[in-house]
């Protein structure tokens, strides 16, 4: 499969996980091509996802609807792009949707604040939170316009360091 | 379908086109010299692959006609695939451009399959993907067969597949090194919960352990191995035995405790060795093996310092180029997204959260100002109190050497007399750092920077303490040296008297040799000062390890348990929980260290001391820290490179460099002990060797290189080598700044445009709507196109870099087709092919778009 960063055994490894999560819903052939969806709420309590933070950010900007519910296909598509073998570009479109709270297409105040938040759970202080905030905005912010736009985000991940 | 019938629409087009490309395409062979010498390699292409395509195509007369028409197809099929994905590579634009001369089929495919293979790099969502991805495959299946490439692809799935094999190999291979690194996890514990700077101190920690480790193996390896190995055993020689005298007590605890007795004897220290040459069946050359593994401790813990010093300042300099995004990169990009543990998830959460308020008290730090005034004024007063406080605590060790002097005259004195020196250089080693802490509180430096003159300022006393030590030693060595004198003559004339008296007893008989134990000796001043350094190091050991228990974990319990029955808050209010004491714990180590290095040459056995030390103190602090301590109340972040560390533990290198060089340099060993006993100096063991193991002309040679006049214009030339490395730095370091402020600059004008560009895209296409009229019709869509660009929509941003790419990929092809070729041939087939293609409904672009849009971004196309 030329679509994913997978091998065939690993999609049908993952095809497995994807069974395993809701057996009597999942079909076990995909030839017919079924339109099946697993809620949020199964998917973000794989082990892998568990102690992410922004588990239920991942799974909602992978999700065709937004809302959540993963079809196999946008299953697939989020392991592929969380794997190691992913390149930085792709990468980075995909952070930028998960840390856009809001969906508007640009990362502004209050989803930095969200993501602090669920970073440090919450243990800074609400000054510190706006400094921090403050601080990303005027470092990234290339156009001015208070929030983070995708160029601008694009731009600071490229130069990061350790952006796995 | 439908697509099928336009297929069919585009291929009678595009031999059409073709037929007029050729023309033109001679036209331009006669016009070009150069561009015929590529047709000519092209030709070679076109032969390989035509025979193939000969079969398929029955349409075509001649071999070239059918490259021609195959060419055209594919580039319709190409115009299509770019206006159905409408992500897909631009590259194909530069192609259409140059394909009207170069048919680079070849080419052409490899393209396909970079875009199938790019495929996954498309944030599409799956079953645009699939479909995309399923018309792509069926091209390449056609051509490839068509080009008889379908071989040499499974060739190169084979090669994909090896270098994906490498790179899982090369990741393994990275984990398992990372794995094999001793305590990392520990360390990463205790880093997530204290922060980089506590951290830091045990990595130096672990640092030392390594470099300990092998100058273990060097001096046990080399020098007490085989002493024990094949020496001459205890008791054969006076040098190996305990004295008479000394028998009786020589095993009790209280004596072996003071490294006396038995162990006093022993392989350890340097007196136990003889001034045989050889030892052992190996002749293994001993004297001269302890003076080389003496030299080379030094000089294998200096290059290891510098080495490593030099990789920490090029790695400093390496990511320190960018700090523009601390906070950012800090926000988005610190969750390790493997994390599928919770106590690791925890411990990542504790050490976001530390990381977070470092970079805050770095940000709050450079936005203070405040009454510079007062602030000058405290600091000042707090560097003349603590200059107070190192001349008196160096006068107090002057006191205290001057009196263990007089102490060691007199006889049977208490056990608190013979370690005073010592007792007092632990208490102030103890007391002194806090006490300049709290003046350094006055100060009210950022921590980094107090913490850097915490640092030196304990640097000072303690090696006021250890020089006062050393010359203490010193003055007792001398003594010592009086007295071997002395004792020499004694033993001398003990030995010849007892030899007299035998002989003149009964001549015949050997005279009864004399007992080891009996014979009087010197006072073997190298074996004294070993056993001064073993014993200031166990008791540094202990006292650092009581502090820890007592000042720690004691008062960590007792703040604990006891506060529930206290009349105030103790984990609050003042005897709370202890921080972990940096810079006294740093300085702890490096001065252990330096003790081990002057030490070593005199007690080989030091090391493996030292050894033990840090590995217990590895664990133990680990556990203290983790158990006991809390974190300091100002987070704050280490520099990453911890070079000030290293640079301290040079220092240190260097000054006990110096007492061990002047002893080996100018003091006389002593005659009944030690390996080189007997000589004049210790290195006249290097000249005893050159002479008689070696050929004359070494000895010679070696003569020569020790002349003066050899050895003057060296250094002269290293001078001049510092000198003229330093000025290339100092160029290099110039030019990196001027660099840094360019790519600065650049920044800023990137931001400046990017806000311009709203105003300056609509004029371009203005001006490209005037100068070609023939593009007119391809301008609509592109405009669309760029605007989806602009808008950072989450998909269409990827072209981009895919873009940028393909421009970079296919440079020759682009930039041969915008120099060589005159502009007016492309447009001349153009509109015919336009004009047949705009009526057709559901298609986004006129599928010519390709040729357009190269001028219409206006990159370097100077014809139009």
């Amino acid at each position: 499969q030329d679509c994913t960063f997978f091998t065939r055994k690993e999609i049908l490894r993952l095809h497995g996980r994807y069974y395993e999560m809701a057996p009597n819903v999942v079909p076990m052939d995909y030839t017919k091509d079924p339109d099946v969806k697993l809620p949020m709420q199964l998917i973000i309590n794989m082990p892998e996802l568990k102690e992410n933070p922004f588990k239920e950010r991942i799974v909602a900007s992978f999700s065709e609807d937004g809302e959540g519910s993963l079809s196999f296909n946008d299953f697939v598509d989020m392991f592929s792009v969380l794997s190691e073998m992913a390149p930085r570009e792709l990468k980075a479109i995909y952070a930028f949707k998960i840390y856009d709270f809001n969906t508007d297409n640009f990362i502004c105040k209050a989803d930095l604040e969200k993501t602090l938040n669920k970073l440090t759970r919450e243990e800074l202080t609400a000054e510190e939170i706006t400094l921090v905030c403050e601080k990303v905005i005027e470092e990234a912010d290339m156009d001015g316009d208070g929030k983070l736009g995708f160029a601008d985000f694009e731009n600071m991940i490229s130069k990061a360091p350790d952006f796995l | 379908e439908d697509k099928e019938e336009d297929e069919s629409k585009e291929e009678d087009n595009g031999s059409q086109q073709n037929r007029a490309s050729r023309r033109k395409n001679y036209q331009r062979k006669n016009r070009n010299g150069k561009k015929a010498r590529e047709e000519g390699s092209q030709k070679k292409d076109r032969g390989k692959t035509a025979p193939n395509k000969d079969q398929k195509e029955s349409e075509n007369e001649e071999k070239k006609t059918t490259k021609r028409g195959k060419e055209g197809e594919n580039k319709q099929k190409k115009g299509r695939k770019n206006s159905t994905s409408s992500a897909s590579s631009n590259s194909s634009d530069e192609e259409s451009l140059s394909e009207e001369e170069l048919a680079m089929l070849k080419e052409q495919v490899e393209q396909k399959k970079k875009l199938i293979s790019t495929m996954r790099n498309k944030p599409w969502r799956m079953v645009k993907k699939l479909s995309v991805l399923r018309e792509a495959q069926d091209f390449v299946e056609k051509f490839e067969g068509a080009l008889g490439k379908g071989k040499g692809k499974k060739l190169y799935a084979y090669k994909m597949m090896m270098a994906k094999k490498w790179v899982k190999f090369k990741r393994d291979f990275e984990n398992f090194k990372t794995q094999c690194i001793p305590w990392e996890m520990k360390i990463k514990e205790v880093e997530s919960h204290f922060g980089s700077s506590v951290a830091s101190y045990f990595i130096f920690l672990r640092w030392m352990y390594g470099v300990n480790l092998v100058l273990f193996g060097l001096i046990f390896g080399l020098v007490i191995i085989p002493e024990v190995l094949m020496g001459m055993p205890y008791g054969s020689l006076p040098r190996k035995t305990v004295p008479r005298a000394e028998q009786a007590t020589a095993m009790d605890f209280s004596v072996l405790w003071d490294f006396e007795g038995y162990i006093k004897y022993s392989a350890l220290f340097y007196g136990y060795y003889n001034n045989q040459r050889t030892i052992g069946w190996l002749k293994y050359r001993l004297p001269m093996a302890y003076f080389m593994v003496g030299i080379s401790v030094f000089g294998y813990s200096l290059m290891v310092v510098i080495r490593s010093m030099a990789r920490n300042a090029n790695e400093s300099t390496a990511d320190g180029d960018d700090n523009n995004f601390i906070f950012s990169w800090k926000m988005f990009t610190s969750w390790d997204y493997l994390i599928g543990n919770p106590e690791t998830a925890d411990n990542k959460f504790a050490s976001i959260t530390t990381s977070f308020k470092e970079s805050i008290v770095d940000e709050q730090e450079s936005n203070k100002d405040e009454n510079i005034h007062l602030r000058r004024f405290l600091r000042v007063l707090a560097n003349v109190l603590i200059i107070c406080c190192l001349c008196g605590s160096g006068y107090l060790i002057y006191f205290v050497v001057k009196r263990s002097q007089t102490f060691s005259k007199m006889q049977n004195v208490g056990w608190y007399e013979r370690n005073e020196v010592e007792i007092v250089m632990s208490l102030l080693g103890m007391f002194c750092p806090p006490l300049f802490e709290t003046i350094a509180a006055l100060e009210n430096y950022h921590p980094r920077i107090g913490l850097k003159w915490q640092l030196g300022r304990i640097f000072a006393l303690f090696l006021g303490n250890l020089y006062t030590f050393l010359l203490a030693l010193m003055d007792d060595v001398n003594e010592k040296l009086a007295e071997e004198d002395v004792v020499k003559n004694i033993t001398h004339w003990t030995l010849l008297g007892h030899h007299n008296s035998s002989a003149g007893n009964d001549s015949t008989v050997t005279p009864a040799p004399l007992d080891p134990a009996d014979v009087p000796r010197g006072p073997c001043w190298e074996t004294t000062v070993g056993i001064e350094f073993v014993r200031l190091t166990v008791s540094d050991i202990l006292v650092t390890y009581i502090t820890i228990l007592v000042g720690d974990f004691i008062r960590a319990c007792f703040v604990r348990f006891v506060n529930y029955c206290w009349c105030w808050d103790l984990e609050a209010g003042f005897p709370s929980y202890a921080e972990f004491d940096i810079s006294g714990n740093v300085l702890g180590l490096v001065f252990n260290q330096g003790m081990i290095w002057m030490g070593s040459f005199y007690a080989p056995g030091l090391v493996g001391i030292n050894v033990l030390r840090l590995l217990t103190s590895m664990y133990f602090q680990c556990w203290a820290v983790m158990s006991s301590n809390v974190p300091h109340a100002r987070v704050f972040k280490a520099s990453k490179s911890n070079n000030f560390y290293m640079g301290l533990l040079l220092l240190i290198l260097f000054l006990s460099l110096l007492p061990v060089a002047y002893t080996i340099m100018s003091l006389p060993p002593s005659f009944d002990c030690g390996p080189f006993s007997g000589k004049k100096r210790m290195y006249d063991v290097i000249q005893e060797t050159i002479e008689l193991d070696f050929p004359l002309f070494v000895a010679k040679i070696f003569s020569y290189l020790a002349n003066p006049g050899l050895i003057i214009p060296a250094i002269l030339l290293m001078v001049l080598t510092i000198y003229y490395l330093n000025a290339v730095s100092k160029a290099y370091q110039r030019a990196n700044a001027e660099l840094k402020k360019k790519m600065q600059m650049q920044r800023e004008e990137e931001k400046n445009k990017r806000n311009n560009k709203a105003n300056t895209n609509p004029m371009l296409q203005d001006l490209e709507d005037l100068l070609t009229p023939s593009t007119k019709t391809e301008t609509p869509p592109k405009q669309a196109e760029d605007k989806k660009i602009e808008s950072p929509n989450g998909s269409s941003p990827a072209r981009k870099p895919g873009r940028g790419e393909a421009l970079a990929g296919s440079p020759m092809a682009g930039g041969r087709g915008a120099a060589f070729t005159p502009p007016l041939p492309v447009f001349v087939t153009q509109p015919g092919t336009l004009g047949i293609r705009a009526p057709y409904p559901g298609q986004p672009r006129p599928w010519g778009h390709p040729l357009g849009p190269v001028p219409g971004r206006g990159r370097g196309q100077p014809c139009y």
